[in-house]
């Protein structure tokens, strides 16, 4: 399912968040936004899973304008890792990944013999299928990080929205689940601090900074020692990744001040 | 850089955590067990507790008086009186109780989701004091004496109602109903509607309008009746019914408004469904019953910790559980200090501190980790 970004625009409380954003997710592709703190990218991400409705432009899916469908029908399609990581409620891990079917059922219908088989499923990949019966207010950060990824992959989504997946999880995690994401053949929009992950991850990534799009295209052709001191305000030198031939950067740390 | 850290283990290292809290009986078998034993101790509850009172009926004999009114059955002519008893006064007092108990473990429930405040409870909008205001306008200006001897109740609604609007009015802004808006504001105007209650004591012609307060604020059901009972019994139970439907919503709602969005459930939109459903709820129950406090706010926990969290669960099992401790309460608001009759806040009260301050010191049990 395509994604399209066309020239959104979030205005809050008078200031420009967004400033005509375009940005085209083709289908079965992923692609990363990055950019510094403030940029505009958890802003982008909410009016994709519509916590957030644009002041201007519109957000296409496959050609249908998303502000006018009803929010559950958008829900069946797109599924989101917000930065919200808690729960007012101990829920059981088991009960906020079927949680995930919410926008699939009617009222309190209850998940059907393939819906508990799919959320058993997606709390494999995620590796928490051991802890399906602890509650969630119990859990380390990754391992509730995790949940919550499980719980969005439990609604069948065809568009994957993450607001910084990787956060809080061990390498381990991180590796896999960036690894997962491109063996899903979901079309994922993903934001990452991490530029060297973005970089191993994502088919295209898009840089934003104060909320317009100053560079996208594939990793190798936006990660450049230009573009990251101009826009993060970084020294660093990018290298081919020994193994597997992806654009990496090595940063340079500030001089250390002579001591006395 | 020091060096001196140990190379990192092959295998991951067990993690540093507190011991599994112990599991629940979180299966669909365990709430409906939960929910037949409440529903079997709320019918035997009921059945003694209209037998008890200043002159006591044994059971058997309760339950031959109360099939004979059911059925339509006769009873001996020296037995007029005590079928009276059992009939036209217990049991409507002893029904009321059920349903407002019921009402306030639901609507407990459903505020503390709306709120996302584990402290809140049906009065934390200011329905109780918007009650009291009504009542006692009613009561000691005779306001509304159209309405006869439903005046007073028609008053403590209003009150309630307009209080809730109030709040509502007060609370809403661009994005919606913010959850600490809503308590905030709610918190406030409550302490507004009591001064403007202290006033009308003080200016109030005769003492009346002080121990209408204390009714109003305490709660009691000595006022129960089968006219009034229909009414309120009808407007809970669909509002429970209606809360319930609602119960995956609730559930999505608990992981953050941005979350809920992307699942598919408007908060904003969910919270205002709450809001007329709580205010309208609490508004006829405070009418017929006044405030009862502690019921609201400690039932609902208790569930959870019996039950687990999910809201289907909590609204099957929270309503019959406030059902079976008010009947209890009402019992021994009635019994204890007879003739005397204790305000039912005063008997919530002395249970629910110990109860809520041996759940807040539980461990495992845990409302939004903070």
């Amino acid at each position: 399912m395509d994604l399209r970004l066309d020239r959104l625009r979030v205005e809050i409380d008078g200031s420009e968040i967004l400033r005509g954003l375009s940005l085209d997710v083709p289908s079965g592709r992923v692609v990363g936004l990055v950019g510094p703190n403030g940029s505009g990218k958890s802003t982008a991400l909410r009016c994709v899973y519509r916590a957030l409705r644009p002041s201007g432009g519109t957000v296409w899916l496959d050609g249908d304008d998303l502000s006018a469908m009803p929010l559950r029908e958008s829900a069946r399609s797109v599924a989101a890792l917000t930065q919200e990581s808690g729960s007012d409620l101990d829920f059981t891990v088991a009960e906020t990944v079927a949680l995930g079917r919410t926008p699939h059922l009617r009222g309190n219908q209850p998940l059907s013999a393939r819906e508990h088989e799919l959320c058993r499923r997606a709390m494999e990949l995620m590796d928490v299928a051991h802890l399906a019966d602890r509650g969630v207010l119990g859990l380390s950060g990754g391992e509730r990080r995790r949940v919550l990824v499980a719980r969005a992959l439990a609604q069948e989504p065809r568009v994957l929205v993450l607001d910084e997946p990787t956060n809080h999880l061990d390498v381990r995690h991180q590796v896999e689940l960036l690894s997962l994401l491109r063996t899903t053949g979901t079309t994922v929009l993903v934001v990452l601090h991490d530029l060297n992950l973005a970089a191993a991850a994502c088919d295209r990534i898009g840089v934003l900074a104060e909320g317009a799009l100053v560079a996208a295209g594939t990793p190798r052709e936006v990660l450049t020692t230009e573009l990251v001191r101009e826009v993060f305000g970084v020294d660093a030198a990018v290298v081919d990744h020994p193994l597997t031939g992806d654009p990496q950067l090595l940063y340079r740390l500030a001089p250390r001040p002579v001591s006395p | 850089m020091s060096q001196t850290s140990p190379p990192a283990a092959a295998a991951p290292a067990p993690a540093d955590r507190p011991p599994d809290p112990p599991r629940r009986p979180a299966t669909p078998a365990g709430t409906a067990i939960a929910a037949a034993v409440l529903a079997l101790a709320l019918a035997v509850s009921a059945v003694l507790a209209v037998g008890l009172g200043a002159a006591p009926v044994p059971p058997a004999e309760t339950a031959r008086h109360l099939w004979a009114a059911l059925t339509g059955g006769t009873i001996a002519a020296d037995e007029v009186t005590r079928h009276q008893i059992v009939w036209q006064i217990r049991t409507p007092r002893v029904v009321l109780a059920a349903v407002v108990g019921a009402g306030l473990g639901a609507v407990g429930t459903a505020v503390q989701a709306m709120v996302r405040n584990p402290l809140a409870d049906p009065y934390v909008l200011g329905v109780s004091s918007g009650a009291s205001v009504g009542a006692v306008l009613v009561g000691t200006f005779g306001a509304l004496s159209a309405l006869g001897i439903h005046a007073v109740a028609a008053g403590a609604f209003l009150g309630a109602l307009g209080a809730t609007l109030l709040v509502h009015a007060v609370a809403r802004s661009r994005t919606g109903l913010s959850p600490l808006r809503l308590v905030l504001t709610g918190v406030a105007l409550s302490f507004g509607f009591q001064a403007l209650m202290g006033v009308i004591v003080h200016l109030a012609p005769d003492g009346e309008a002080a121990s209408a307060l204390l009714f109003w604020t305490m709660g009691g059901f000595g006022a129960a009746s089968w006219e009034s009972l229909p009414v309120v019994a009808a407007g809970v139970t669909a509002g429970i019914l209606l809360l319930r439907a609602s119960a995956r919503q609730l559930d999505a709602a608990a992981l953050g408004d941005e979350t809920a969005a992307s699942l598919g459930v408007d908060t904003d939109r969910l919270r205002r469904k709450l809001f007329v459903l709580t205010a309208v709820m609490t508004g006829a129950m405070v009418a017929v019953s006044g405030a009862i406090g502690f019921v609201g706010l400690v039932v609902p926990h208790v569930v959870r910790i019996l039950v687990g969290a999910a809201h289907r669960r909590v609204l099957t099992v929270a309503p019959l559980a406030g059902a079976v401790l008010m009947v209890w309460v009402d019992l021994a608001s009635r019994t204890l200090a007879a003739p005397r009759e204790l305000p039912l806040g005063v008997l919530t009260a002395l249970l629910g501190v110990p109860v809520f301050i041996a759940l807040m010191r539980r461990r495992g049990y845990q409302f939004g980790g903070r």
